[in-house]
């Protein structure tokens, strides 16, 4: 047995009833109308509870809850610069480590939270997460992906899909918009032969919350890829941002799964997939493509959803549960 | 420590000019931004707590009865809960004065 | 029992961390500050040291480590050279700002292109705003002892800031020396054990590194200004304690047969040991000369610099990097001290040379050449490169 499956052979997964009432995270924070990313990160901090050190990347999730005199942080929390949370958070954890062990304190059941953006996760911070999946650091890193910069003015990112307009990727004569395909960071973590990697969506509460928990329980690095819409930055309503994050599960868009010691397990099959335009309906960062566009980057989902299955060992072994 | 504002002499500032006191934006009154607000219709909702669940801005709690009531001091008005109600009993009214 | 051994300079910086029992090290290799770490790692796997050493992928990480570490309440220890220095320095700023005592060792070495690992003090120059405290050694036994002034003073609570103590890459660092190396005990009772006054603790949350709107981004540097300025005395408190615990002084300017000098060479670092040599040789001449070395550069102590040069009527001023100012101004140490007696109505001529740089000797001639120029006042302004070849 791996030493993840090995940590979670007890696991007890939150439901809709047994919610943690416990807020980490305060209101009056000033992220955007409908910010799926803030709703992602609330739910996250719920599964982790109050014994944390929480180490941020700069960006939304930075701003938004701290400009002085205020702080929508109820649990430690400390913000360095753009590219280094894991780095700040290796250090955090290593500093803990060797305190507990000479006795300079005894608080050896902290949890250690390192986050970011999808620009300070998968482009510039990417070096900083790297160093720190290697080197075993028994931390959890939350990269909340909303497909571009978007603290900055919606500018690409490596995770800005293939098509999607944005500031500096703008359709137009020449160009569809982001010519290049997503990064696919989650791999990249599993590459790293790391005990638990996830993904998961605002959409999916319980299972996003199970992931978050699961990721702290393991001792080691974990990595969790959070998808988290931005109505702001994909040009839907302010009331979307949850029903497009379960578009792009229903879609194959965004593929729900773990890996645990290195096995890929499905956590929802997509038993009737929905075609990607549905997806793209709402959002206006897809509003240029063509038929012959779509057609091209549906051919593509499939093609990346059947290797996820694969992966997961043929027709995978996910459940199709209603939240 | 001023309390909503930063506006303090340098000499009160903590090192660093950390901040120690644990979630203090609750102080600041998002509701302001609202232009829409989610009404529950009590007829209607089966206490399911989708609503609770999927607030970005903690708007919702549970009351004695079972019910999950709106916070309007936080509420945004983004109409999440509207939308996502499975058996619609949120509607979002036009604020007025 | 304080003992004194023959041994590399950068050895005797690893024990010297070690009795300072540091918690976390977060370093990155780059020559010429290697065998820093590597003896340090070595007294971690060997456990001598009780500490964790994050064997990190690179030095902007090795001082985002040194900030988690430090905001945790650890005490946090690394050590770099020249473009390790440059790329960390993104978060050397932050690392003064939010007020973290991490002491650093700095084996000084000159920045690309061209490439070149000898020595000079570009990196220094480079990181002279970063708003750490930041000495200079001349000698083993001096970074020795600079490092575990270095942790008395980064801790104290009237400072909580930052410590560099620079050493000269190969030219001093990678030198044998006959070293004093303090007992652990004593040390400890010099440097009592580190407690933070707000560290990362979930019994009590602080947040760590604020949005800072303009209405506080003024205070907030008017008080970190403030602490610098603070600094200085506790620093010369902390040096009077370590002369009065192990029999060595030290103050933030020193002076060589300065006192009735008419023309005085300032320097910096380990290449004073070699200045000093031609003092002596310029003063058996009859000529009256005279030394001053700067030990600490940031806070700069001004008034000891003026009450060491006051009396002078010719300065020479050695910087040791090239500042690329256009030519109608001096470099970096010599603006300064053209500040300092300005701002105090002093009119000394005031010269400036140039060398040492990429790790080029300044031989003893070189000095007295220096000298001899700077007493007959014949020395080009704003500034002159020397040993350079036409």
């Amino acid at each position: 047995m791996g030493i993840a499956s090995e940590a979670l052979k007890n696991f007890k997964g939150f439901n809709l009833k047994n919610m943690p009432e416990v807020e980490p995270l305060s209101p009056g924070h000033r992220a955007c109308q409908g910010c799926g990313e803030v709703l992602a990160l609330r739910l996250a901090m719920k599964a982790l509870g109050e014994n944390v050190v929480m180490c941020s990347a700069t960006g939304c999730m930075e701003i938004i809850t701290s400009p002085f005199p205020q702080t929508a942080w109820k649990v430690p929390w400390i913000h360095v610069a753009f590219e280094n949370a894991a780095a700040v958070a290796s250090g955090v954890e290593s500093a803990y480590k060797a305190m507990n062990r000479k006795g300079i304190i005894n608080q050896p059941d902290v949890v250690f939270v390192g986050y970011g953006g999808d620009g300070a996760t998968m482009d510039i911070g990417i070096q900083a997460l790297s160093g720190a999946l290697e080197r075993g650091h028994n931390f959890v890193y939350m990269c909340f992906d909303n497909e571009a910069y978007m603290n900055t003015g919606i500018q690409r990112s490596s995770g800005t899909p293939f098509g999607a307009g944005t500031t500096t990727s703008p359709p137009g004569k020449k160009s569809i918009g982001q010519s290049t395909w997503k990064k696919n960071l989650p791999a990249i973590a599993v590459a790293h032969n790391i005990p638990y990697v996830a993904t998961a969506t605002p959409a999916y509460p319980v299972d996003l919350m199970n992931k978050v928990k699961k990721a702290a329980m393991v001792p080691g690095p974990a990595y969790l890829h959070i998808y988290s819409p931005c109505p702001t930055g994909w040009r839907c309503g302010i009331d979307e941002s949850v029903q497009v994050a379960r578009l792009a599960v229903q879609s194959k868009v965004f593929p729900l799964y773990e890996v645990i010691d290195g096995q890929y397990v499905l956590s929802r099959k997509v038993a009737k997939p929905k075609p990607i335009t549905e997806y793209f309906k709402p959002q206006r960062r897809f509003r240029h493509l063509t038929e012959a566009d779509v057609a091209k980057i549906q051919e593509r989902i499939d093609a990346e959803y059947e290797d996820i299955l694969k992966k997961c060992g043929g027709d995978g072994k996910g459940k199709e549960e209603k939240e | 420590m001023a309390k909503e504002t930063g506006i303090i002499s340098w000499k009160k500032l903590n090192l660093g000019i950390a901040i120690t006191e644990p979630g203090n934006a609750s102080q600041l009154k998002t509701g302001d931004w609202r232009s829409m607000k989610p009404i529950t219709d009590r007829e209607k909702c089966t206490k399911c707590g989708q609503c609770y669940i999927y607030c970005p801005d903690m708007v919702y709690s549970k009351d004695a009865e079972g019910y999950f009531v709106q916070n309007y001091y936080y509420c945004k008005g983004c109409g999440i809960c509207a939308k996502e109600c499975p058996v619609d009993a949120i509607t979002m009214v036009q604020e007025v004065d | 029992m304080s003992k004194r051994i023959g041994v590399e300079v950068s050895i005797a910086a690893a024990e010297a961390v070690g009795l300072c029992d540091v918690d976390v090290i977060a370093a990155y290799p780059i020559t010429p500050q290697t065998h820093i770490v590597e003896h340090l790692s070595e007294m971690v796997a060997e456990g001598h040291l009780d500490a964790e050493f994050i064997p990190v992928e690179s030095e902007h990480s090795a001082m985002s480590c040194c900030i988690g570490s430090s905001a945790a309440g650890a005490r946090t220890f690394t050590s770099t050279s020249s473009q390790g220095y440059a790329l960390m320095s993104e978060i050397c700023f932050i690392a003064s700002s939010m007020r973290l005592p991490i002491v650093m060792a700095v084996a000084n070495r000159a920045l690309s292109a061209p490439i070149s690992i000898w020595n000079d003090h570009a990196d220094l120059m480079y990181s002279r705003d970063s708003g750490w405290i930041q000495t200079i050694g001349e000698n083993g036994q001096e970074v020795v002892d600079l490092l575990i002034h270095a942790f008395k003073v980064a801790e104290d609570h009237r400072v909580m800031l930052p410590v560099t103590v620079n050493l000269d890459g190969f030219t001093l660092s990678h030198v044998i020396e006959p070293i004093m190396l303090p007992d652990k005990a004593e040390v400890a009772a010099y440097l009592p054990r580190y407690k933070a006054p707000l560290r990362l603790d979930p019994k009590n949350p602080v947040s760590f590194g604020p949005v800072g709107m303009p209405d506080v981004y003024t205070e907030a540097r008017k008080a970190q200004d403030e602490a610098l300025k603070a600094a200085k005395p506790v620093i010369i408190e902390a040096w009077k304690e370590f002369g009065d615990k192990f029999g060595r002084y030290y103050k933030p300017v020193e002076t060589y047969k300065a006192e009735d000098a008419e023309t005085i060479i300032i320097t910096m670092g380990s290449i004073s040991e070699t200045a000093a040599t031609a003092i002596d040789h310029l003063r058996e001449q009859g000529k009256k000369v005279g030394l001053v070395r700067i030990r600490l550069w940031r806070p700069f102590p001004g008034t000891e610099l003026v009450e060491a040069i006051k009396g002078a009527k010719n300065i020479a001023v050695l910087d040791r990097v090239c500042s690329f100012n256009g030519g109608e101004i001096s470099g970096p140490v010599c603006l300064e001290v053209k500040s300092l007696l300005f701002d105090r109505g002093m009119n000394p001529k005031v010269m400036n040379f140039i060398a040492g740089l990429g790790g080029r000797d300044v031989t003893v001639q070189n000095f007295e050449e220096m000298v001899e120029k700077a007493s007959n006042g014949a020395a080009p302004t704003p500034y002159e490169i020397i040993n350079v070849r036409e």
